[in-house]
């Protein structure tokens, strides 16, 4: 009881990074309102004058015109090429309680397209509890957000598999917070939609401590799955890493979960637990 | 101070664990066999052979190389890092035969040799490249002397070793007298595969920067500048996703600095003789490193930029980017000297020792510390209290019956001490996107019938008394006499290549830059550069202008022109012998060194006067830089930021002359 109470001790701290998390959109759009320089800086709409990049052009391009190499263009630079990368921001196991988290994304693509796909269970008992795997089209919307498209597939060791056409956006809110926001479109009229912000507060250059929240809402009841309408459950992080290498990170961390409504009063009628505290140790790494 | 204290510490614990200073020994492990060589004339210790004459073998292969304790594989030329100094005579012309002994293609350029295009060395633009056994032959006349260089330009081969010096010597005597005459060389080596650093930087832009603001620097704040100043000062970094310690892509995190291809602690060592001047000839052969380059208790008397004579000028210190050259005259009176080029973002240096003979050394200095990109580097001229319509000392009270509805784009940049008091009658109801923001001094005594109803979306905030009386209105050839001041972002800047634009950038060229502001010491500025009299040959006016922006993402580490990647751009085409002004405006935070083939680039003031005459222009943050150029050869050239990450990333461009 007394790692709880600890535990307890951190959750303020949680929640006022989320409360801050939430409201950074708005403050930021506010903001971006008040102070004309910053939005004219960045993003914004082409004026109907903006200068044609390809003015100067006289008609040329790379492969036509005096001078050009015959045949197909041989050079190519980096903007053509594709990159990829796995990263596991969150592999961890609580020994206690003999669960864990997994949650992966890769990604394969030019700058502005990528396949991404976004990977994320639970295991509980040692057994693969449930997964939700989204495997998505990111294509730039501005030069800090994707948009994403394509599907999820939801798999439960006890219930029912769901299928979903997913739409989203991802990317990096002003003041650095890490945004990826999904609406889903399921069978017979489901819906659901998933927040997940992040921030990372460098304490110094390797040491770094993470919040993260997340929060799902369904638009009707899954009884099955364990799941009511509206708001289901939230999960709140605090989670210190120490970078070994940018690419390879231990960490140690608290998170809190909580479920609502109906979901809730499912919890209960199974006897499972409505709020949960535990501490984690996991790793993030990529590659 | 205090920040700068913690940074400079936070700094030192890093640079102790990640600052490889390499080995004593350092450069090639085995060297190639001497027949390799083509006229192999003396070696000096750490520098590399000289070739000279008219015909010249170069064989380009791999070497094994270890510069921090590891064996890792070099692309080198003749088997040296630096490649062989080519001592070459004006006038004559030259036979370059190039082998290429490696599995894929390569190529070399001759960066800053004005010749034909064919003879450029960039592969898919200039010629196919030299595949794999072939042996390509250069052939071409030097026109001119001076410092220059010679580089891979296939992929990151120079990067992993493919450079070297080229000396012109002139054709008349040499009229630089020096009893010394050292190249110093600086470039960067990383004992990772350049590709996989790039990979790394796609996925987290900020890899190699162990500078990061942290917790720890906004406390320190928060006691000098109060809670408020603390977070005012991050306010703008912030909201715009910007970091201000954003200086360079690679740190000494990966990289290890080199002189004349020796490791700090390698100590490239040169020889004078006391009394007798030296002429040390500098160059940025590095992949992705600017650097800031002093002699303490010399100064630098730099006689020439870019291999072109410029009207000697001492500083203490100068800062110059891949690509650039400087050559320095200096009169050491001592029996040693460090050379030090710390790189910009102060993770590390490269270093060297001058000396009376071999093995002294002289004291090396700190690093100095590390600082943060300020609101200059951000937004540029940014002057609040300049904003809005506070139009001072102009009196418009009796302007009548003018009509200038024929007007546009006008740049009225340079107008000073105006005098409005006898226009009539005006009509300006169709003048648009016009740009007042630098008039100073006119005199509008003779303007009549004026009418300003209709204007809109001006800007007259720095105008001072302004004199119009002999303009011609509607003549729009005059607006060439000086650079454009007005920004015109292109239409594909406002997408997800472009992370942020300038509105409001800087055109005075005497910034040294971040981290040599008011450092103490005499740091040369590109306004301190005057190309000696019959360096700039051509002072016809130009006939028309051409802008273009450096631009980028940071968080998607993507580089761009105007927005575009080079795979997406078409070529800027030019004519053959016109005089054209070229405006770079640097929409980014990072400082790029930009170099035009083929022809020179002519940098001139913001008043539109000839300063001096370079191949690589390096645009700082935020400013917004004028030179004019006359292509003399045809065919195609490259045009690309000089940070062979930034090149390859997309911040390039071909010419077409024509």
């Amino acid at each position: 009881m007394k790692s709880i109470n600890f535990i307890e001790m951190l959750k303020p701290l949680a929640i006022i990074t989320t409360i801050a998390m939430s409201a950074s959109p708005i403050l930021a759009s506010a903001a971006s309102a008040d102070t004309q320089t910053e939005a004219k800086a960045q993003g914004g709409e082409a004026p109907a004058n903006a200068r044609d990049p390809h003015a100067y052009s006289d008609g040329y391009t790379l492969e036509k015109g005096p001078y050009a190499l015959a045949g197909p263009r041989q050079l190519k630079l980096a903007d053509e090429h594709k990159f990829w990368a796995i990263q596991g921001d969150r592999i961890e196991y609580n020994d206690e309680s003999e669960s864990g988290v997994f949650d992966l994304l890769g990604w394969y693509g030019t700058t502005y397209d990528r396949l991404t796909i976004k990977l994320e269970g639970d295991i509980a008992n040692g057994r693969l509890e449930e997964s939700q795997t989204d495997i998505l089209w990111s294509h730039a919307y501005n030069a800090y957000f994707d948009t994403q498209l394509g599907i999820r597939l939801d798999q439960y060791d006890e219930g029912i598999d769901r299928q979903w056409l997913a739409v989203g956006l991802q990317g990096l809110a002003p003041y650095w917070f890490e945004l990826d926001m999904t609406a889903y479109l399921g069978e017979s009229g489901r819906t659901a939609l998933s927040l997940e912000a992040e921030y990372e507060l460098l304490l110094s250059q390797q040491w770094i401590l993470q919040p993260r929240a997340e929060m799902s809402f369904y638009g009707q009841d899954d009884i099955e799955n364990g799941l009511g309408s509206g708001l289901t459950d939230t999960a709140l992080g605090l989670r210190l890493r120490y970078e070994i290498t940018r690419q390879f990170a231990p960490y140690i961390g608290v998170e809190w979960t909580s479920k609502f409504g109906e979901t809730a009063d499912i919890a209960r009628a199974a006897d499972n637990s409505v709020r949960d505290a535990r501490y984690v140790v996991g790793v993030k790494f990529w590659f | 101070m205090k920040q700068d204290e913690s940074a400079f510490m936070s700094r030192q614990r890093f640079s102790r664990r990640l600052f490889v200073k390499g080995l004593a020994a350092g450069g090639i492990l085995s060297a190639m066999p001497k027949l390799l060589y083509a006229n192999t004339n003396d070696t000096r210790l750490g520098s590399a052979p000289v070739l000279s004459g008219q015909e010249i073998n170069l064989v380009i292969a791999e070497t094994p190389v270890n510069f921090t304790g590891v064996t890792r594989t070099a692309t080198t030329i003749n088997g040296s890092i630096p490649a062989p100094t080519l001592r070459l005579r004006e006038g004559d012309e030259v036979t370059i035969r190039v082998t290429n002994r490696l599995m894929v293609p390569t190529s070399i350029h001759w960066h800053g040799i004005i010749l034909p295009y064919e003879m450029d060395g960039v592969p898919g633009i200039s010629f196919r490249g030299i595949a794999p056994q072939e042996t390509f032959v250069y052939r071409f006349t030097l026109k001119q002397s001076g410092t220059y260089w010679y580089h891979s330009h296939s992929g990151f081969q120079e990067m992993t070793g493919m450079y070297g010096a080229i000396i012109v010597e002139p054709r008349q005597d040499e009229s630089i007298k020096a009893g010394q005459d050292h190249v110093i060389l600086l470039s960067d080596w990383t004992d990772e595969d350049p590709m996989s650093v790039f990979a790394k930087l796609k996925v987290q832009s900020d890899f190699y920067n162990f500078n990061q603001p942290v917790v720890g620097d906004f406390l320190k704040d928060a006691s000098t500048l109060g809670t408020t100043g603390a977070l005012e000062k991050r306010k703008m970094w912030n909201q715009m996703r910007m970091s201000p310690t954003d200086l360079a892509d690679l740190s000494a995190a990966t990289f290890t600095y080199l002189m004349n291809g020796m490791t700090p602690a390698g100590n490239w060592n040169g020889l004078f003789n006391r009394g007798e001047q030296v002429r040390l000839r500098f160059i940025n052969g590095s992949s992705n490193s600017f650097y800031d380059v002093r002699i303490p208790g010399l100064s630098l008397n730099i006689v020439q930029a870019d291999g072109q004579s410029v009207k000697p000028v001492s500083v203490d210190e100068f800062r110059f980017g891949p690509g650039e050259t400087y050559d320095v005259i200096v009169e050491p009176e001592e029996d040693a000297y460090c050379i030090f080029a710390q790189s910009m973002d102060r993770t590390g240096y490269a270093r060297g020792t001058l000396s009376v003979r071999p093995g002294i050394v002289a004291a090396v200095p700190e690093l100095d510390p590390v600082e943060w990109l300020d609101m200059t580097d951000m937004m540029g001229a940014m002057d609040h209290s300049a904003m809005g319509h506070d139009m001072k000392g102009m009196d418009h009270s009796t302007m009548k019956g003018m009509d200038h509805s024929a007007m546009k784009d006008m740049d009225h940049s340079a107008m000073k001490g105006m005098d409005h008091s006898a226009m009539k009658d005006m009509d300006h109801s169709a003048m648009k996107g016009m740009d007042h923001s630098a008039m100073k001094g006119m005199d509008h005594s003779a303007m009549k019938g004026m009418d300003h109803s209709a204007m809109k979306g001006m800007d007259h905030s720095a105008m001072k008394g302004m004199d119009h009386s002999t303009m011609g209105h509607g003549n729009r050839s005059n607006s060439l006499a000086k650079p454009s001041q007005t920004v015109r972002h292109a239409s594909t800047e406002y997408g997800p290549s472009v992370d942020m634009r300038v509105d409001t950038p800087r055109t005075n060229l005497d910034d040294p830059g971040i981290g040599l502001r008011n450092n103490g010491r005499r740091v040369l500025t590109l306004s301190d550069l005057r190309s000696a009299t019959g360096v700039l040959d051509d002072d016809r006016a130009p006939t028309r202008e051409i802008e273009l922006h450096l631009t980028g993402n940071m968080e998607r580490y993507s580089w761009s022109i105007d927005g575009l990647e080079f795979g997406q751009s078409t070529p800027i085409s030019l004519h053959h012998g016109e005089r054209v002004r070229v405006i770079l405006q640097n929409d980014t935070m990072m400082t790029h060194p930009m170099h035009l083939h083929g022809m020179w680039s002519d940098i001139e003031s913001e008043e539109g006067d000839l300063l001096v005459r370079r191949h690589t222009i390096s645009v700082q943050p935020a400013q917004r830089v004028s030179f004019l150029t006359t292509p003399h050869d045809f065919g195609r050239w490259a045009w690309h930021c000089h940070l062979l990450f930034h090149m390859d990333a997309g911040m390039f461009r071909e010419v077409v002359v024509s």
